[in-house]
């Protein structure tokens, strides 16, 4: 399996060289964001006010992580299911999202929105979030604070192990059930 | 009648709040050594491997084992001869807030519609069932919404029987695939009535993975759809593997002569719950 170690901003060279199923090691800033963020980002956008953050290359990470207990940069924090952000995904791969970062499968819409704008979903390991806080070095709400675990964080990762699973070619890594019809 | 203070209640669920959420239960960490060494796929054992990594980790730092520590749902057994001066409703949900914010645990509860979040994960979610005798019996289960959301109510006709049942359930795993953080347990509620099976397949989720149910009939039940289910392939994160459920657990009640009503309650692999007794 082809491991790529790849640094934030994301650009359309790096985009193009992952395929479904390979392993990447995410370095730099990410951005956290779930349900209530999502829609409030939205919002946003129908308003015509910047973004909280620059979408340009950006990765958005669907988490809400548990309260940092003292002395750590941040508390749990693995992935949320991601199908509840489709409605929102393909306006902001069309903006300049480059990756969106959870567990579960996307819509189709969000998968063609990945083909037209260059854009890949990765997924990392649901119910591992204190593993995986421990390539979250630092971490500071930047965006809507009163939603708690919702705001949006500006985190910086270290090594962030992820698996590409929709690339910008249509591949898939997901199983697909083998249901007796 | 027995009395039990009220503070000595919060206090045992607060503990408990904390606990589960920090350190995996022993009968769920020897399923995921076993899957760690049986799954046929590589990308599947790499998951148990993570997922036994994450154990250790986070019973050493006291990080909850995800950060989704769940509504707090409590099953209570309260003797008929129990009292506690000032409401068990309430020693629970001052013992579970207090377990959330001294636990550093996520509070995940909002408004429905205006998503506004409690802040403090109230309400706890409560089923009392009176039982008779003076003993209190506390469940407590941290319910996370990614495998919540899978979840399933049906009424079947009873036409449709148990082969109806198990189409249902296999189709349900199915279609959630990699959503709920597979490798998921199951909690199947069988009869009752519309609310009634929900509240019983939730409930059979506290038992141990490794148990056998006692009557050999939903013994049977229950492996058959385990080895169902885990024909689909969907394995680990739905990254492919003989490892989709880890356990079938199947509570049984009688119903109307015109309903089959079916509970599919999935539960995520990081199962915690733990119980307390006075």
């Amino acid at each position: 399996m082809p491991t790529y170690s790849l640094n934030t901003p994301l650009t359309d060279a790096d985009i193009e060289k992952l395929r479904a199923g390979d392993m990447v090691l995410l370095n730099g800033i990410i951005y956290s964001g779930r349900d209530a963020a999502h829609k409030k980002l939205s919002d946003l956008l129908d308003q015509g006010k910047p973004l909280p953050f620059d979408l340009k290359g950006a990765s958005i990470y669907y988490v809400g992580p548990s309260p940092a207990p003292p002395g750590r940069p941040i508390g749990s924090a693995g992935p949320t299911t991601s199908y509840r952000m489709d409605a929102y995904a393909p306006r902001l791969y069309s903006l300049g999202l480059k990756a969106s970062i959870g567990k579960g499968k996307r819509a189709d819409a969000v998968k063609q929105a990945m083909r037209d704008f260059k854009g890949v979903y990765f997924g990392a390991t649901g119910g591992a979030g204190a593993l995986l806080s421990k390539c979250i070095t630092a971490s500071k709400v930047i965006a809507f604070d009163e939603l708690g675990p919702e705001a949006v964080r500006e985190m910086t990762v270290k090594d962030f192990p992820l698996l590409v699973i929709n690339d910008a070619f249509g591949g898939e890594l997901y199983a697909k059930p083998n249901l007796e019809e | 009648m027995k009395e039990i203070k009220a503070a000595d209640i919060s206090a045992a669920v607060a503990r408990m709040c904390m606990s589960a959420n920090t350190k995996l239960p022993d009968d769920v960490r020897r399923k995921f050594e076993e899957g760690y060494k049986n799954e046929t796929s590589e990308a599947g054992r790499e998951i148990f491997r993570q997922l036994l990594e994450n154990a250790d980790l986070a019973f050493e730092t006291k990080l909850p084992l995800c950060q989704d520590c769940g509504l707090a749902v409590f099953y209570v057994e309260m003797g008929e001869d129990v009292v506690v001066p000032g409401g068990i409703n309430k020693a629970i949900t001052e013992g579970m807030v207090t377990g959330y914010k001294d636990g550093f645990l996520r509070k995940s509860s909002c408004d429905p519609l205006t998503r506004k979040n409690t802040g403090d994960n109230t309400p706890a979610i409560i089923h009392i069932d009176l039982v008779p005798g003076d003993r209190l019996k506390i469940s407590y289960m941290a319910k996370g919404g990614g495998s919540e959301n899978m979840s399933r109510v049906t009424m079947l006709a009873p036409s449709q029987g148990w082969e109806g049942i198990k189409k249902f359930v296999v189709t349900r795993v199915a279609e959630a695939g990699p959503n709920p953080c597979p490798p998921i347990i199951l909690g199947i509620g069988i009869g009752g009535t519309f609310e009634y099976a929900p509240k019983i397949a939730k409930k059979a989720l506290l038992r141990k993975l490794d148990d056998v149910h006692p009557d050999p009939q939903i013994a049977a039940m229950e492996a058959e759809l385990l080895a169902e289910v885990n024909k689909l392939g969907i394995g680990p994160m739905g990254l492919g593997g003989s490892y989709t459920c880890l356990a079938v657990k199947i509570a049984i009640a009688p119903c109307h002569i015109a309903s089959l009503p079916l509970a599919v309650n999935v539960q995520c692999h990081s199962a915690r719950h733990e119980e307390v007794e006075f």
